[in-house]
Formats: structure tokens, C-alpha cells, sequence
């Protein structure tokens, strides 16, 4: 049974209310904080702990914050990212939803640690239930003296709010999100400058994910050596998993890193295996946007190790054998499901997210989109193959922000590991022909492809 | 709810303007365009969209150009910048709610409602529409309702059927 240390309680009826949450433990860390820690001292003990960044990039939180410019009399900020629009993760909204106090406890201890006297949680606008649970435990935490002027008499003051999106994925991305923040279109900054410079309103700004701001809390409470006890090598720590696809149990899973990634997947403690007793026919690991990898290579490195759910090693042969943890999104194929749909599939979403700023981005998500319906829908040319390899060639790399190759990577990825299935809607137009279910653009293919790759 | 037409001047109540006070003072005094998104939020809770009458109303409480508000609510998908159905209904239609059935669910939408993606029935209670990623993907298919933003999870053709029906007799 691996160690819960955000999830732990999530069981408790009431958890999401400060009185039961206190009961279990909560704002012990607050506590802790602000009466016998410096902020300084904080940031050591997130350094110690080895916690990376939970929204996707894997970036080392301790030393993010030690980044943050502190010019006096200059105004900070410390600004959660709850943007959570990654298809296939959809950790930090169960977080927010059942365990509120939990992201609240730790926004205040970071932003003691960051010495911000007013702090903001950008969620996505399409998160109103979220932002009312989120509002009103604010509400509770500023009633008993957590949050507001002189908390726990301490001389430190903060106030927190609650920021909605608009809907739109790019805001996901930290300079694009402070621009919204801002009453902006989501349009990506070019850094430098970063944020910890010249973030929201140009004043110095540390941008961190839900989930990495919840684990501040036990890194807080137990200490960041005991943190850094779990997990595996540079993986330290506990992670959320969401899980979603065509799994006995998708759901939320908090995991300690190093976990092999064929007890996530068939264990009852996690997945319980693949739905309807299919075989698993690929996966990815960590939100749309790392490349998709096959069941074999999932399960074990292209040397037969078993591979585990740690940075290190989903990345392990990079992208050529390997994918990324991301943001832990973690969606599961059987071998019923065709790679070619699920490709447009992604390709449509990035191209109706992309925020149009860079041309390559622009214009070639869309291409990318309107190649894979034509090969999708049974009207593809060979050649076309080779023209999406090329396509996404042009984007990744060249965009001021990462979306570019968060949508050029599951395109290069599918047709590197599933060439042949793209070839097989070309060659057998009519087998793989869509059956359209009434509505354009949503179809699924009547016969499936020649599985390539099986456990 | 008021119900609006195109160039019809809308007029924003106290209670409503209370709430952009409230919003306004979350920021800098000299940041208030900061409370841009959210006050579009709340006029759309108000009027069930975004008239281009609100906007300017709204850029003149913010004191900043109209243009500065027309971009932001075009660029954002979630402000609708015509009429919606009473329920506007968004599946989401991104691909781990599609391994478990959203184009089915979509597909029903549209029979049962007898109108196509985008379009009002006649009685305007209803409207629908496929949406990107909604965050839920391990419970998919999902739906979610505005302006509340209710959400169905799971969603089967059963489940769909009884959805529209309950809110067919709550109106």
C-alpha cells in the first residue's frame, strides 16, 4: 500500500470543511510556519525534499522560488496555477473538490515563504463548482484567523482570491496565464524575462501547479528530508494519478514515485487491469501532449527492465523508446481503439487551442488537424505520412511557448511507433472508412486496425 | 434572467453592480482590468450571454476601451457572444471522454433535441455543443450545464434522456 500524503483523508465524510480537516491535522503547518520558521528556512526545507514541479514541466520548486527577485519595496506574488485543461488529467480538480484546505494551507505557507501579502488561484473558468468550494473554504480560513491581517498574530498578513479563466488551454502556460490574470487575451510572454522577475503586473511572481502547492504542506509538517525519503532517486516524493481510458477503475491515484508502471496499470489497489478483458494497446503517461508509447514499451524499457512512474524513468530512451511523466495523466487504449482517430483527435484540440500568436503553431496545428481527418476518414495518400512527420518537424522548437510541441509530439510519436496503422487507413480506405454517427467531425472506424503491438 | 435581444441596451442592476465592486477590489487600484474575465462571467450568469451592449457597458465600468473588451471575450471560448438555450449544454468531446463514448452522446444530444450542434430549440430551453477538455476524463463521458457549470459525469444514453427531461419539467 503506498504512502498517502495529499489524498490521505480523502475519505473522511466533511473533509472539505475546515472543521474536520483541522480535526485531522490541518493548518498544523501554517502553524509550524509562520511562528518558527523563516521564509528562507521554508524555502530550504522545499529545496531539501527534492518536490518538482506537478503541473507538467518537472522543474525543481524549491529552486524556483529561490529565483524570485526581492527588490524593497516592490509588491510579490505568488499565483496557483489551476488552469487544469490537459486531456487525460484531471488530478487537481478532485484535490480542489474534496480536499480544498489542503491547496489553501499550503498557499499560505508559500506565500510567507515568497513574502507575498496577496496571493491569487487562477482556476479554469469551466471549474465554477470548484471556484465556489474554493470560495467559500477561503471564506472559513479567513473567519479563524488564517488568512487576512495579523495571522495567528504573527504580523503577517495575506489575502487570497479566487481568479477565473475564460476557457481557454493556453492559459495553462504560466506567462499566457499571468497575461489573463491581467484581463488579457492568453497570449505566451517571451522569456526572458521569467516570471520571478517580471511576472503579474511586473512585479516578481512564482507561478506554482495545485499539486505542488499541497505538498508543501507535509513537506512543511514531516520536514523535506523525510519527503525526499519516498519516491525514487531524483522522483521524490508522492504524485497524483489521474487515470482515465479504457481501465477497469479510472480515478485519482496518489502514488509513490518509483511505482512500476504494470502494478499501476493491473493491480485492484490502482486500475484493476484493462476494461471488458481487453488487451492494452498503448498508453500516455502524462497528459496528451507527452508521446504515446505502445503496451510493450510502457511496461518495460526496450531492454525488458520493467519501467516505473518516476521522471526518470518514463523518460528513459527518450522519444524514441520513452515518453515524460508530465502532469501524470495517465490515459489507457485497448485494442479496440484506433491511433489514427485518437491522433486527430488530439491534433484537433491543439489546433483549437493554439493561441494563434506564432505562425508555426497556428497554422500548422491546423494542417496537422485537417491531414489526420482526411487519413481518418479514409481519403489519406501515402505521401501524407511523411507530409505530418514533416509538419510537426516545422512546429516543435519553434514557438515562444511550449504548445507547439505538446502538439507536434503525439503526432510524431504515433506515427513512430504506429506507422503501419496509418498506412492501413491509407491502403484499406473502405475497411477503415468512418461510420459517422450523425454528427460531422465525430466518427469512429467500422473495422479496427492489425494490432502491431500487444503485452 | 432578462432575456436580451442583440441591440437591446441592457441595464445592470445594483445587486449586479455590487458584485463588480466586490470583484474590483480584489486588485491594485490601478490593476482593475484584472477584474476583466470575471465581470464577463457575471454578466453572463446575468443575461445567459454577452451582449456587445454589456461590453461596452462593462469598458466603461472599467474605464478602458471597448476593443479591449471585444478581444478578450472573442479570444476566451467561454462567453457566448450570441443566445444560447436557456440550458447550453457542453459534452466534452476531447479524447479520453471519446474511448468511453462522447461522439454517442453527442450523436443522441442531436436527435433528441431535434437541433444541430450550436443551435437553440424552439422553445429556447436548449442548446449544445461539443467542448475541449473538461478536466474529468477518468469519469467521462462528461457534460456540464451554464451558467451554473452543473456537471454529469458517466453520462450514458439513459442518463441524457433523463437529464433533459428533469429540466424540461423544471422550467
Amino acid at each position: 500500500m503506498s504512502r498517502k500524503l495529499l489524498l490521505e483523508h480523502i475519505n473522511v465524510p466533511g473533509i472539505n470543511t475546515l472543521e474536520v480537516y483541522r480535526q485531522k491535522g490541518g493548518y498544523r503547518a501554517v502553524e509550524k510556519a509562520l511562528k518558527t520558521l523563516t521564509p528562507e528556512e521554508i524555502v530550504e526545507e522545499v529545496k531539501k525534499s527534492g518536490l518538482r514541479g506537478r503541473g507538467g514541466a518537472g522543474f525543481p520548486t524549491g529552486m524556483k522560488w529561490s529565483f524570485l527577485a526581492k527588490p524593497e519595496g516592490v509588491a510579490r506574488y505568488l499565483v496557483c496555477n489551476a488552469d487544469e485543461s490537459e486531456p487525460g488529467t484531471f488530478k487537481d480538480r478532485y484535490l480542489m473538490t474534496y480536499i480544498p484546505h489542503a491547496l489553501i494551507e499550503g498557499m499560505i505557507v508559500s506565500s510567507f515563504a515568497l513574502g507575498a501579502k496577496v496571493s491569487y488561484i487562477y482556476v479554469r473558468g469551466e471549474m465554477m463548482p470548484q471556484i465556489r468550494i474554493l470560495e467559500k473554504a477561503i471564506a472559513e480560513a479567513k473567519a479563524a484567523g488564517w488568512l487576512g491581517k495579523n495571522i495567528l498574530g504573527t504580523g503577517y498578513d495575506l489575502e487570497l482570491y479566487v481568479q477565473p479563466g475564460g476557457g481557454a488551454y493556453i492559459c495553462g502556460e504560466e506567462t499566457a496565464l499571468l497575461e489573463s490574470l491581467e484581463g488579457k487575451r492568453g497570449n505566451p510572454r517571451i522569456k526572458p524575462p521569467f516570471p520571478a522577475i517580471a511576472g503579474l503586473y511586473g512585479c516578481p511572481t512564482v507561478v506554482n501547479n495545485v499539486e505542488s502547492i499541497a505538498a508543501v504542506v507535509p513537506i512543511i509538517n514531516d520536514g523535506g528530508d523525510e519527503y525526499a525519503k519516498i519516491g525514487i532517486g531524483r522522483s521524490t516524493g508522492t504524485k497524483l494519478i489521474s487515470a482515465s481510458g479504457n481501465l477497469v477503475k479510472p480515478g485519482v491515484y496518489e502514488i509513490e514515485l518509483g511505482l512500476p508502471v504494470e502494478e499501476f496499470i493491473y493491480s485492484d489497489e490502482y486500475c484493476g487491469g484493462i476494461a471488458n478483458g481487453k488487451r492494452l494497446k498503448a498508453t500516455v503517461a502524462g497528459g496528451s501532449s507527452v508521446p504515446i508509447l505502445p503496451a510493450n514499451l510502457t511496461l518495460k524499457y526496450a531492454n525488458g527492465e520493467p519501467r516505473l512512474m518516476s521522471y526518470e524513468s518514463l523518460s528513459e530512451g527518450g522519444f524514441a523508446t520513452g515518453t515524460m511523466m508530465g502532469s501524470g495523466g495517465f490515459i489507457a487504449f485497448d485494442e479496440d481503439q484506433c491511433i489514427v482517430r485518437n491522433t486527430w483527435n488530439f491534433a484537433r484540440f491543439y489546433h483549437h487551442e493554439s493561441c494563434g500568436q506564432c505562425s508555426p503553431c497556428r497554422e500548422g496545428t491546423g494542417w496537422m488537424e485537417k491531414v489526420l481527418q482526411k487519413i481518418e476518414h479514409g481519403h489519406g495518400k501515402m505521401e501524407d505520412v511523411d507530409l505530418l512527420w514533416d509538419i510537426q518537424r516545422k512546429i516543435e522548437g519553434n514557438t515562444i511557448c511550449p504548445l507547439g510541441d505538446a502538439a507536434a509530439w503525439p503526432v510524431a510519436s504515433a506515427i513512430r511507433h504506429f506507422r503501419d496503422e496509418f498506412e492501413w487507413h491509407i491502403k484499406e480506405p473502405v475497411k477503415s472508412q468512418s461510420q459517422n454517427y450523425g454528427i460531422a467531425n465525430y466518427a469512429t472506424p467500422i473495422e479496427k486496425a492489425p494490432v502491431t503491438e500487444e503485452k | 434572467m432578462l432575456k436580451v435581444e442583440e441591440q437591446t441596451p441592457v441595464v445592470f442592476s445594483s445587486e449586479l453592480l455590487a458584485k463588480f465592486d466586490e470583484v474590483k477590489s480584489r486588485y491594485p487600484a490601478d490593476k482593475s482590468k484584472s477584474a476583466l474575465l470575471p465581470l464577463l462571467h457575471l454578466v453572463q450568469a446575468e443575461f445567459l450571454w454577452v451582449p456587445t451592449s454589456a461590453m461596452d457597458k462593462v469598458a466603461e465600468y472599467l474605464n478602458i476601451q471597448p476593443i479591449e473588451v471585444y478581444e478578450v471575450a472573442t479570444f476566451y471560448t467561454m462567453y457566448f457572444l450570441k443566445p444560447q438555450g436557456k440550458y447550453a449544454l457542453e459534452v466534452c468531446r476531447t479524447g479520453p471522454c471519446c474511448l468511453v463514448g462522447a461522439e454517442k452522446i453527442l450523436s443522441h444530444l442531436e436527435n433528441k433535441l431535434g437541433v444541430k450542434e450550436g443551435e437553440v430549440t424552439a422553445d429556447g430551453l436548449f442548446s449544445f455543443r461539443g467542448v475541449e477538455c473538461l478536466a474529468a476524463c477518468g469519469f467521462g463521458p462528461v457534460l456540464q450545464i451554464s451558467p451554473e457549470y452543473t456537471f454529469y459525469e458517466n453520462l450514458t444514453e439513459a442518463s441524457v434522456d433523463k437529464l433533459i427531461e428533469d429540466l424540461k419539467n423544471k422550467s
